[in-house]
C-alpha cells in the first residue's frame, strides 16, 4: 500500500510565493519502506518532512498520506496519528519532566483511555529498550537515550510512518548507533515506514532507499547503492560518498580491480578478492 | 606557546553533595605548532579539559601551564591569555547577539584591545571574516540571525579568530554541518594553521577526521588521559578504543579484516596513505605470485 | 551560582508524602503557611516545627537536600532579620538591651528577630518539601484539578497547567544554555565580574539576547515537536495519571486541622510572642 504521496507539490515560505523550498516534488513512498533523504542544508529536506504530517500544507499540488489529503484540515488529526516525527534537538521535544509522563503526551491528546494509556507507554519504552528509565527525569538522560524517548513518545500513538528529521545530527556516535539500532528494529520487526533525514552518508547506507534533494526538487531517486555509486552526480549537489565508498573509489582509479563497495566490512572483503586474484 | 598539564584535576561543586570529579590527574603536553585532536566521548572530561586551557574553568589540582602563563596562580592575567587562546564552542552560532555581523565579531576584539582605533577594528573584523570566507562588503551590516546556519557558524568563528590567538581550541566545530560544510571548515582550520595560529586543538567525535587532519591526540576516559600519540599510534590499538566504547576510522576498521586474511597494512590511516599501502601490497603479492 | 538551583527539583522516592494527592498536599501547603504565621509564641512555634519534621521524615528526602533550597534565600533571612533587629518600633513597652543613636536593641526585637526568620525558614523549607516530593507534572495536575471551578468563568485553566509544566521542564535546559553562554562570551574577554551596576547590567546583553533567540527557537520546535503529536488543546484529552484522594491525605489533612486547632490554642493560653518576657522580668 502507498503511505505517502507528493504530487508535484511547491511551498514557499514567503508571502510572495517566490523562493520554493519544495520545487514540484512528485514522489511515492511504499508502506514499510525506509527511505533515506539527503541533501545539504537548505535543499528542502525538513521542508519535505513537514509536509508530510501536516505541519505544513502545499502551496499547490497535493499530499496524501493513505490516500488522506493533507490539505483536509478534518484530517489533520488522522494524518498525525499516522505520521509520527521526531526532530533535531533531543531537548526541544519533551513537555514533561519525567519520562514516563512525556511518552503519555500523545495517547492523552488523541483520547486514549487511561489504563490503554500505561499499555503504550509500556509497549513504546521497550520498543525503544528505555524501560528502566520510566521514572526518569529527561534532562539527565545521554543525547540519544533522551531521542529515544522522544521515538518512544512518537510510537506510543501508534504511527505507521516514522518521520526522522535529523534526529541524529546533535548525537555523539554512540547516541547516533543506539538512535539508528531502534529505527532499523522498527522498520524490520513491525513493518515501520521510515523516512530519516541525515548528514551522515553511512546512516544513509542502511536504508532501503535514498533520495537526493537539491534546491527543492528530488534529483536522484534510488538504492543507497545505486545512488553512491553515481558519484560524479552526487558531487553536483555537494554531497559527498560514504568514506569506504570514497577509499573504494580511489583504489579503482589507481587501477586496483575492485567491485563498488560501500562499507569497511565490503571494501575489505573487495580489496581482499583482489589481492588473492593477484 | 606549549601546554603543559601535570596531574590536573577538576571537582566540580566542591563542598556540596553533588561534588564529583570530572578530571582525576591529567597529565598531557601539547606542542606548539600542533594540530592536536581530543577524543573520547560524551562525560570523559574531554569538554571540562579544555575550558581550563583559557581558564574558563579553574583547576582545582595539579598544573597547567599554558606559554609562561602559569594558570595555577590567582595572579595569572587571565584576560591577556584569553586573548592568546582562542575557544569555539559547540554550535558557537548560539552565541551571536549584536546588530550586526560587523559589531558581532568586534565584540572580542574590543574587550581585549582596548587601545585599537576605530580603524583597527575595522581593519581586524574585516580580515577576520575574510579568512572564514565571507565577503566583508556583502554581510557586514546584516543582521547575523538573518544568515544561514552556515555563515552565522562562520561569524562566530571569525568572532573568535579576530583577536589571531596563538591557540586556538574548537569543541566539535563540525557538529550539524553537511558533509560539504564539514571539509570546508577543516580547509579553513588548514589554512590559518602555521601562520598567526600556531597551535591548533579539536575535540571530535569523528574519528575519520583526527585520522585524517591531526599530528596527535588523547584520547579521554573517566577524567583521564588513555592514550596519547600520533592518529598511526593510536588508532593501531583500535581494540582498546573499542572496548572504550569509541569508533575506530574506517580505514583501522578495513585494516583490521585485512589483517584476519593475513594482508597487513601498515598505515597511518589517512586515506590516501591507506590507498597506497593497499596498491604497494598488491605490488608485493604481485611480485610474490611471480 | 547557577548550579545551586535545586528549588522545585523533584526528588524521585517513595514515600508517603511522595504518594499523596498534589491537591491534598497544594490545600496541606497553604494551611500549613496560615499555622506559621498563627503561631504566634514559641510553643506553638515548637508544634509547627515538630510538624515539618516528620513531615520531612514521610517524605525520606534527605534533610540536606530540603535545606538547600533555604540556602537560596539565606540572605534574605539574614538581612531582614538583622533590620528588624536594629529597627523594630513599637507601641508597646520595650525591654532595651542597647542603644546607639537611631539603632536601638530590644529583648522584643530579638524574639520579633526570631519569628520572622523562623517563619521565613519554614515557609521555605515546607514549599520546597511539597515540590522536592511531587512531580512538576502532578503539581500542575493538582492545580489544574483545584482550578477547575475557574473554567466556568472561561479561565483558561488547562493552557495555564501546561505552560507552567513546560517551564518547570525548561529551566534545567536553560540553566545549562545560559552557562554555555556566559563561558563562551568569556572567552571573547567579556567581564561579568567588575564594574558598576549599569556597566555589569550592560555587560549582559551578550548574554541575554542568544538566550532570548534560542529561547524563541526552542518554542518553535517545541511546537511543532506537540503539533506532531497531536496536541490540540484541552478538548477530548484525557489524563495518564488520576489523581486519587486516599486515606493518607485524610490523615494529612486531620493532622494538620489539630495542628492549626492546638496554636489557636496556645496563642489563646500562653499569649502573644512576648508573654515571655513578662515571665523574666515579673520575677
Amino acid at each position: 500500500m502507498e503511505a505517502v504521496r507528493f504530487d508535484n507539490v511547491k511551498f514557499s515560505y514567503r508571502e510572495d510565493g517566490g523562493e520554493f523550498a519544495v520545487n514540484g516534488v512528485t514522489l511515492s513512498i511504499e508502506e514499510g519502506q525506509f527511505v533515506a533523504v539527503l541533501g545539504r542544508n537548505g535543499s528542502g529536506k525538513s521542508t519535505l518532512a513537514k509536509l508530510i504530517n501536516a505541519l505544513l500544507v502545499p502551496g499547490s499540488g497535493t499530499v496524501s498520506v493513505f490516500g488522506m489529503n493533507t490539505a483536509d484540515d478534518k484530517k489533520t488529526f488522522e494524518i498525525r496519528k499516522s505520521a509520527g516525527m521526531v526532530f533535531q534537538n533531543p531537548d526541544n521535544q519533551t513537555v514533561a519532566s519525567i519520562v514516563e509522563d512525556d511518552v503519555a503526551f500523545g495517547p492523552e491528546n488523541i483520547g486514549v483511555p487511561r489504563k490503554e494509556i500505561g499499555e503504550r507507554i509500556d509497549f513504546a519504552l521497550r520498543a525503544v529498550g528505555m524501560e528502566a528509565f520510566r521514572n526518569a527525569t529527561p534532562s539527565r538522560l545521554s543525547g540519544g537515550q533522551k531521542q529515544r524517548i522522544a521515538i518512544a513518545g512518537v510510537l506510543a500513538i501508534r504511527p505507521k510512518i516514522m518521520i526522522l528529521d535529523e534526529s541524529t545530527a546533535m548525537l555523539d556516535p554512540r547516541g547516533r548507533r543506539e538512535v539508528m539500532e531502534v529505527i532499523k528494529k522498527l522498520n524490520r520487526e513491525q513493518g515501520m515506514t521510515v523516512l530519516l533525514i541525515t548528514h551522515f552518508m553511512e546512516e544513509a547506507l542502511q536504508a532501503d532507499r535514498a533520495v537526493v534533494m537539491h534546491r527543492g526538487e528530488v534529483v536522484m531517486d534510488g538504492t543507497p547503492e545505486e545512488i553512491f555509486a553515481r558519484s560524479e552526480e552526487l558531487e553536483t549537489y555537494n554531497l559527498t560518498l560514504p568514506r569506504a565508498a570514497y577509499i573504494c573509489k580511489q583504489l579503482q582509479a589507481a587501477g586496483l580491480p575492485v567491485a563498488n563497495a560501500f562499507t569497511a566490512k565490503e571494501l575489505a572483503e573487495e580489496i581482499c578478492k583482489s589481492l588473492q586474484k593477484g | 606557546m606549549q601546554i603543559v598539564a601535570k596531574g590536573l584535576t577538576y571537582v566540580y561543586n566542591p563542598k556540596s553533595p553533588f561534588a564529583g570529579k570530572a578530571l582525576s590527574g591529567v597529565d598531557l603536553t601539547i606542542d606548539e605548532g600542533e594540530f592536536f585532536g581530543i577524543i573520547g566521548h560524551t562525560g570523559s572530561g574531554k569538554s571540562t579539559f579544555v575550558q581550563h586551557l583559557n581558564a574558563l574553568l579553574r583547576l582545582t589540582g595539579g598544573s597547567l601551564k599554558v606559554g609562561e602563563y602559569d594558570l595555577a596562580d590567582k595572579k595569572c592575567n587571565f584576560l591577556e591569555l584569553r586573548s592568546k587562546v582562542g575557544m569555539v564552542f559547540q554550535y558557537p552560532e548560539y552565541q551571536l547577539f549584536a546588530e550586526t555581523v560587523e559589531q558581532d565579531v568586534a565584540f572580542g576584539l574590543k574587550n581585549f584591545r582596548k587601545d585599537l582605533d576605530k580603524d583597527g577594528v575595522q581593519a581586524a573584523v574585516k580580515e577576520a571574516l575574510e579568512t572564514v570566507g565571507l565577503d566583508w562588503q556583502q554581510v557586514k551590516d546584516v543582521s547575523p540571525f538573518e544568515l544561514s546556519g552556515g555563515q552565522k557558524r562562520r561569524v562566530a568563528i571569525a568572532g573568535v579568530i579576530v583577536t589571531k590567538p596563538e591557540i586556538l581550541i574548537l569543541d566539535e566545530p563540525a557538529a550539524g554541518l553537511d558533509p560539504l560544510g564539514k571539509q570546508e571548515l577543516m580547509q579553513l582550520l588548514h589554512s590559518i594553521h602555521g601562520g598567526w595560529c600556531k597551535t591548533i586543538v579539536i575535540v571530535s567525535h569523528d574519528m575519520d577526521e583526527i585520522a585524517e587532519n591531526c599530528t596527535r591526540a588523547a584520547v579521554f576516559s573517566a577524567g583521564k588521559v588513555v592514550m596519547c600519540g600520533t592518529p598511526a599510534e593510536i588508532f593501531s590499538r583500535s581494540g582498546e578504543l573499542i572496548s572504550l566504547g569509541l569508533d575506530i576510522p574506517v580505514t583501522a576498521k578495513c585494516a583490521n579484516i585485512l589483517k584476519q586474511h593475513g594482508y597487513v597494512v601498515d598505515t597511518d590511516f589517512t586515506c590516501d596513505d591507506f590507498v597506497k599501502k593497499v596498491l604497494a601490497l598488491r605490488g608485493k603479492e604481485a611480485a610474490h605470485a611471480e | 551560582m547557577l548550579n545551586d538551583v535545586t528549588f522545585g527539583q523533584y526528588y524521585p522516592a517513595k514515600s508517603f508524602v511522595h504518594n499523596m494527592d498534589p491537591r491534598a498536599k497544594i490545600v496541606l501547603l497553604i494551611a500549613y503557611l496560615v499555622a506559621v504565621f498563627l503561631a504566634d509564641n514559641f510553643f506553638a512555634l515548637a508544634a509547627v516545627i515538630v510538624f515539618l519534621i516528620l513531615a520531612v521524615i514521610f517524605s525520606r528526602v534527605p534533610f540536606g537536600s530540603v535545606l538547600r533550597s533555604v540556602k537560596m534565600i539565606l540572605f534574605i533571612i539574614v538581612f531582614t532579620a538583622i533590620l528588624n533587629l536594629f529597627f523594630y518600633a513599637s507601641d508597646g513597652e520595650l525591654h532595651i538591651l542597647w542603644q546607639w543613636k537611631i539603632i536601638t536593641v530590644s529583648w522584643e526585637a530579638i524574639i520579633n528577630m526570631i519569628f520572622l526568620a523562623m517563619r521565613l525558614f519554614l515557609l521555605v523549607m515546607g514549599t520546597s518539601i511539597l515540590t522536592l516530593t511531587t512531580t512538576p507534572v502532578a503539581l500542575t495536575d493538582g492545580l489544574e484539578s483545584l482550578l477547575t471551578p475557574l473554567k466556568w468563568i472561561r479561565f483558561p485553566v488547562h493552557e495555564l497547567a501546561l505552560i507552567m509544566s513546560i517551564a518547570l521542564r525548561f529551566i534545567p535546559t536553560l540553566i545549562d544554555e545560559t552557562n554555555r553562554i556566559i563561558s563562551a562570551q568569556k572567552a571573547r574577554g567579556a567581564d561579568f565580574e567588575t564594574g558598576g551596576l549599569i556597566r555589569r547590567a550592560k555587560a549582559m546583553i551578550p548574554v541575554l539576547v542568544p538566550l532570548l533567540v534560542s529561547s524563541l527557537r526552542r518554542a518553535e520546535e517545541l511546537g511543532d515537536a506537540m503539533d506532531a503529536r497531536c496536541y490540540s488543546g484541552a478538548k477530548g484529552r484525557t489524563k495518564y495519571k488520576k489523581l486519587t484522594f486516599s486515606w493518607r491525605d485524610l490523615l494529612g489533612l486531620l493532622v494538620l486541622a489539630g495542628l492549626i486547632t492546638g496554636i489557636v490554642f496556645l496563642n489563646l493560653y500562653l499569649g502573644g510572642k512576648f508573654a515571655i518576657l513578662n515571665y523574666f522580668f515579673a520575677s
